[in-house]
């Protein structure tokens, strides 16, 4: 608890040497894992589908630590438990139903996206959107919705990485060199093997991201309980602080048990982001890397398996209500974010809370890769060769999106070091309101060719303007002024009720596009070719591709 | 679009169609991927304290439990719809995709 102490008087904890040994040992046996992982199960990194997509040959296994490396981010293990310390359950415990119903969700049409793609050697959702609507404009918009929305997300695992940091001490004083060295090196070495082993390296690296993860929340959940007065004063300790008014406001900071008011927000909360996750770039790379159409499926049947430790972990926001930490940022601010590595140095010996911090930091660079790379394939794919360089070969997609995934990563790595942590965060609230606005193009395509192209464009154009203003518009009053972009939940139209934005957005986004379709219709708007027939929903490994050449599909489908 | 193209390969299958399904094992595997969505939607159904379970309250047990009747769902789900809809192969004797990225 000495900690604790010292922090509040403002005085600068020094750094925690047996923890960040631990730290840097674990985190240099990723880095050689990292290397190696250009030499695992490969034939050549010549061409997209082997950098980007890992040669599409995962099985169910290595597609389950991956995904769950991938999904659930160094970030969500950060900000999850932070809302629940903040603001209680309505903020935080939602993602323990978002991510249950995640599942089902994806089981009716990923295996969809994965057959098409297998058919036709799709690499991104917007090689889809554009193949099956004939639409380029409606294949650039996904494309940079996709880039937008994944942008400020990498940003936010370099802040997970900082927040470790700045835990263990590092990263405090100094001038500005000093103060991000640390964060350069692991961006760098980041950078480094995404680029010269593409997926494969966070492939691999998952398999020790997970199985930290699992441990160290497996050890938090039993062992700080009980040092804290067991789980009967954890909630205790949590209903007392939710309940409690604060003595400015008047007003009680949080929610223990949502309350009648709130049950909408709290669903849909859930169902919005549940519906956006999926539609995250990273998110379809780790699904079209895998070798078979099943391969998904069996996965919503083993992935909820990180929903339950993400729901422990979510309760850890609420330990350290009751074991009173106090998350105090190096510069003597409180700051929520820090509470999950503050409660483990604290409760934790040194080692042992090197090996948790290893684990957040590491949980930082899985998705981190994993984005950049799917970011850059969009790029690639669907503005370099598309609009620049239609006859770009393999080797030289490849070559372009290796550059651009270190491009991503350097400007997100800018984002970090030069915006307000507070502008990530807003920008990242702001992705997933624009990413779920991709999904009528994307899920509803995968079912019919009713929608008119025009009009996705339209549904799309009116969910992101509604979604962003919608944003801006939550305020919160701050001391000097106020602070948009507070919260993601704003009042429903019509219904009155409080719900997630970016539910509101898709809804209004698909009333716009279905009304435009009929328009269009009646108009006899041209509906664009369709390269894909209704068999290629269906296809499975071992199913021959559609040859990528510009030949009727007829003459390509069959025998060869 | 299909007027302009023949899909009918030589193995005598039209791919432009959905391969053959049972509809009522495809209908109850949709009832059971259904019920954990509604089930969760549904916060006033659990949005209360009691009856507790070893100090955690219902709230927060009862969504823990749904992780696994949910995975159940969709295993169950999963078993239905291989079942349900045997794959079609696309061709008959083509032999698998050559060269890049097999």
């Amino acid at each position: 608890m000495n900690t604790i102490a010292l922090a509040t008087t403002g005085d600068h904890v020094g750094v925690n040497g047996v923890a960040l040994a631990v730290l840097i040992a674990l985190f240099a046996l990723v880095t050689v894992m990292g290397f190696m992982a250009s030499k695992w199960r490969r034939s050549s990194l010549e061409s997209l589908d082997e950098w980007g997509l890992g040669g599409r040959s995962f099985g169910t296994w290595i597609t389950w630590f991956l995904l769950g490396g991938d999904l659930y981010t160094a970030y969500t293990f950060i900000a999850v438990p932070a809302a629940m310390f903040a603001l209680g359950s309505v903020s935080g415990f939602f993602a323990v139903p978002y991510t249950i119903v995640l599942y089902p969700i994806i089981f009716i049409f990923m295996s969809r996206l994965w057959s098409v793609s297998h058919r036709h050697g799709f690499v991104t959702t917007s090689d889809f959107v554009g193949g099956r609507y004939g639409s380029r404009g409606l294949s650039l918009v996904v494309a940079i919705t996709g880039i937008l929305a994944t942008m400020p997300y990498i940003a936010l695992q370099l802040v997970g990485i900082q927040a470790v940091l700045e835990v263990t001490g590092l990263g405090g004083s100094g001038n500005v060199i000093v103060q991000d060295l640390p964060l350069f090196i692991a961006f760098a070495v980041l950078a480094a093997y995404t680029y010269s082993s593409g997926l494969r390296a966070p492939a691999i690296i998952a398999f020790v991201k997970d199985t930290l993860i699992y441990l160290v929340i497996i050890v938090a959940v039993i062992y700080i309980p009980s040092k804290v007065g067991g789980w009967d004063h954890v909630f205790a300790a949590a209903e007392h602080k939710m309940v409690t008014p604060d003595p400015v406001t008047g007003k009680a900071p949080g929610a223990y048990i949502p309350a009648p008011t709130q049950y909408w927000a709290y669903a849909t909360l859930a169902l919005g982001s549940a519906l956006a996750l999926f539609m995250y770039p990273h998110s379809i790379t780790a699904t079209l890397s895998s070798k078979s159409r099943n391969t998904i499926r069996r996965n919503s049947t083993i992935l909820p398996a990180y929903s339950f430790v993400l729901g422990l972990l979510a309760l850890l926001g609420w330990v350290a209500i009751a074991a009173g930490t106090a998350p105090i940022g190096l510069d003597g601010k409180a700051n929520a974010q820090l509470v999950v590595p503050q409660l483990f140095e604290d409760m934790f010996p040194s080692w042992f809370a090197g090996i948790a911090f290893a684990a957040i930091a590491i949980g930082a660079l899985v998705p981190a890769a994993i984005m950049a790379i799917a970011a850059a394939n969009l790029f690639t794919r669907n503005v370099y060769r598309e609009w620049f360089r239609p006859s770009a070969t393999p080797a030289q997609e490849t070559k372009v999106s290796k550059r651009v995934s270190l491009g991503v990563k350097f400007v997100a790595l800018v984002f970090v070091l030069t915006m307000d942590k507070q502008n990530a965060i807003n920008f990242q609230l702001l992705g997933g309101i624009w990413i779920l606005q991709t999904f009528p193009s994307i899920v509803f395509g995968l079912y019919t060719r009713w929608f008119h192209r025009w009009a996705l464009i339209a549904g799309w154009a009116v969910g992101m303007v509604y979604g962003t203003v919608a944003a801006y518009n939550v305020v919160k009053p701050i001391p000097g002024g106020t602070q948009h972009f507070a919260g993601s939940v704003a009042a429903i139209p019509v219904l009155g009720q409080l719900g997630y934005i970016a539910l509101t957005s898709f809804v209004i986004n698909v009333i716009v596009a279905a009304v435009a379709t009929v328009v269009l219709r009646a108009l006899k708007a041209p509906a664009g070719a369709d390269v894909t027939i209704k068999g290629d929903y269906f296809a499975d490994e071992g199913d021959p591709r559609v040859r990528p050449l510009d030949e009727p599909v007829h003459l390509t489908t069959p025998t060869v | 679009m299909p007027e302009s193209r023949d899909p009918v390969t030589p193995d005598g299958v039209d791919h432009d169609t959905v391969p053959p399904a049972s509809r009522s094992l495809l209908t109850v595997a949709g009832v059971l991927l259904l019920v954990p969505i509604v089930a969760l939607m549904w916060v006033s159904s659990y949005a209360r304290v009691e009856p507790k379970l070893g100090g955690f309250p219902f709230f927060i047990w009862y969504q823990f439990l749904w992780v696994f009747l949910c995975s159940a769902c969709t295993y169950t789900a999963y078993r239905l719809v291989l079942k349900a809809r045997p794959h079609r192969r696309m061709t008959s004797d083509a032999p698998k995709n050559q060269g890049e990225g097999r």
